[in-house]
């Protein structure tokens, strides 16, 4: 984040000016601007930098919101992974939903932006159809689908005309995970308007110039659509990342962690250890490495998006 | 290029329109199954919604509930809290509404249009906490939120956003970047103030993104779970988000109710997103995030 040039000119021209009726003015007039950004900075203090410290400092205590308050150390953070084989377990289960639902809902996501960037009829019908389950991505679709997942529901029920027996979704270890995959995959709105606004902006030019050299549809998405697409592919990737570590409400709401361990999030851990255990240190804890996963992780993408993302402009390499 | 120019002396258009007759046909057969199976979820649950609870599980299914079952619906609405979660849900959402929409414009209008010492720095502030998962927060504020006595009240969940969102300061500053510095300087030659410029001016023109920003504001707060979840306690005080769930977890699951509520609860959200799609769109292709 560069200075802004004005704001140094301007600073440099008030410095100039010696008449102290000119210089109180303008000390009014910068302190009028500090005004406006106020409200906002007292809300950061009170509601988010405070507690993010007070976060950290709980996290190397035990307590249960009474009267005693014991200093314990790492003592939390060892014990999330030697001791309790539910965080380990949370996390591979991240791994195993990320591994699935990031690819998964890219793809999906692309091949809907591609059909709806063909010059079709109604394409804003379909652009909002597809989008609809994204914004009820919450309760109400995580209570829909544990109705469609139902041994019985309409899902087995389809399987069964095709002659599969359906298995029992979300009271099987094997099938819970895939459940909430297969429901992840329609929450794709986001990442199909970006993608649509990333193809919107792919030159012309260079399809024509593809098209001289002779290629076919499939040439002309594999050298010039996907190159050009790549930062919008490295973007949704992180936000897809971010998103996984951070599943609650389908695992709390559809499955409660279960059957087992089987659906285990970081999140729903955090919710137990502090809103059903009453262990606040813990539970703290448990945000921190969540919050560490989330930066490593998203520091770890933007390192490799040296080996696959396209900058159509190589100088300036700081786009999206 | 050479065989570039073999296909051009064959007669390339009656090719180029046999295929795109093919690839239109194919586009249209996929985004219209498609449709189909990304809006059934959504059919399904209306139709559970009037199916009388006897025909739940039968199999073959029934399609259409005919004559739809009205009486799940005012079943739902005596046998919960219903009426309690809507009005919770309405408060919280338009008081939320309001505020981040109204300080995170004028936070945004010192962000973008004013210069003082630090402006910068404190809008990296501003990144950061994008950056930070919310959840590190859920501990202490649970805790703040108890030594103010406000929990199984309202309060948590309207009052952070009478202070703005870093999203949506994020979003407004960006489009308040955009407009000429010119229009600030003449009306101040004209002797207004700050306060007068922001509205007079900058809000009629920043109408598009401050739109975004409420639609963006009004769907999250209307969706927003783990919060009440946490900060509020008793089914009474609860928002619809969490009130839902309460027909889960109460009976052995009523589908018919459960549907029902879900209706209901999704409808302020379809009706808001069919008003502002443009904007919503927009704002998505903007920033690429969801808030």
């Amino acid at each position: 984040m560069s200075v802004h040039p004005e704001n140094q000119m301007g600073i440099a021209k008030a410095s100039l000016v010696r008449s102290p009726t000119r210089h109180r003015r303008w000390r009014w007039k910068e302190f009028s601007g500090f005004l406006f950004v106020l409200p906002w900075l007292i809300g950061f203090l009170a509601f988010q930098f405070i507690p993010f410290i007070a976060s950290l400092a709980i996290s190397f205590t035990d307590w249960n919101l009474g009267q005693t308050i014991t200093f314990v150390g790492f003592k939390n953070y060892v014990d999330l992974f030697q001791l309790e084989p539910l965080l380990v377990k949370s996390v591979f289960n991240t791994f195993y939903y990320a591994a699935f639902h990031v690819p998964g809902q890219m793809i999906i996501a692309f091949i809907v932006a591609i059909l709806l960037n063909q010059k079709v009829m109604g394409q804003p019908i379909f652009r909002t159809l597809f989008y609809l389950p994204s914004i009820t991505a919450s309760v109400a679709s995580a209570v829909i689908w544990l109705w469609l997942f139902q041994p019985a529901g309409i899902i087995n029920q389809g399987l069964g005309v095709l002659g599969i027996d359906g298995p029992n979704w979300l009271n099987s270890v094997t099938w819970a995970m895939p459940a909430l995959i297969i429901m992840s995959f329609f929450g794709i709105g986001t990442e199909m308007v970006i993608y649509l606004a990333g193809l919107q902006g792919i030159p012309q030019h260079l399809y024509d110039a593809a098209m001289i050299d002779g290629a076919g549809w499939w040439a002309k998405l594999r050298h010039v659509t996907l190159p050009m697409m790549t930062p919008y592919f490295f973007m949704t990737a992180i936000l897809g990342v971010i998103s996984s570590f951070q599943v609650f409400t389908p695992a709390l709401v559809m499955t409660n962690g279960g059957p087992g361990d089987a659906t285990t999030f970081l999140i729903l851990v955090l919710y137990w250890a502090g809103w059903q255990w009453f262990r606040m240190g813990y539970a703290s804890a448990i945000a921190w490495i969540l919050m560490i996963f989330i930066l490593l992780f998203t520091a770890l993408q933007f390192w490799l998006q040296r080996f696959w993302v396209f900058y159509e402009f190589e100088e300036t390499s700081g786009r999206p | 290029m050479t065989s570039a120019a073999g296909s051009f002396s064959k007669d390339p258009s009656t090719r180029a329109r046999g295929s795109t007759f093919l690839q239109k046909f194919g586009t249209y057969v996929l985004l219209i199954s498609g449709s189909i199976i990304f809006t059934f979820p959504f059919l399904w649950m209306m139709r559970t919604s009037l199916l009388p609870p006897e025909l739940m599980h039968v199999s073959p299914p029934v399609w259409i509930p005919w004559p739809p079952r009205w009486a799940n619906y005012s079943e739902m609405w005596t046998e919960g809290y219903f009426g309690f979660w809507i009005w919770n849900s309405t408060v919280v959402t338009v008081l939320s509404v309001l505020g981040e929409t109204i300080t995170s414009t004028v936070v945004a209008y010192g962000f973008s249009r004013t210069h003082f010492p630090g402006r910068n720095q404190l809008f990296i502030a501003v990144l950061a906490t994008l950056m930070i998962p919310f959840h590190v927060l859920l501990v202490p504020q649970f805790v703040m939120f108890n030594a103010l006595g406000w929990i199984n009240t309202l309060y948590p969940l309207w009052v952070p956003a009478l202070f703005g969102g870093p999203f949506y300061i994020f979003i407004l500053r960006q489009f308040m970047l955009g407009l000429p510095k010119e229009l600030d300087e003449a009306a101040e030659i004209d002797g207004a103030t700050r306060w007068i410029i922001l509205w007079r001016i900058i809000v009629p023109l920043a109408k598009p993104a401050i739109a975004t920003v409420a639609a963006f504001a009004f769907i999250n707060n209307w969706n927003d779970f783990i919060r009440p979840l946490i900060f509020v306690l008793t089914p009474e005080n609860q928002t619809l988000a969490v009130g839902i769930r309460w027909f889960t977890t109460r009976y052995d699951t009523y589908f018919h109710w459960l549907m029902a509520a879900a209706v209901i609860s999704i409808m302020p959200i379809i009706i808001i997103f069919f008003f502002t799609q443009k904007q919503f769109m927009r704002g998505i292709a903007l920033t690429g995030l969801k808030g």
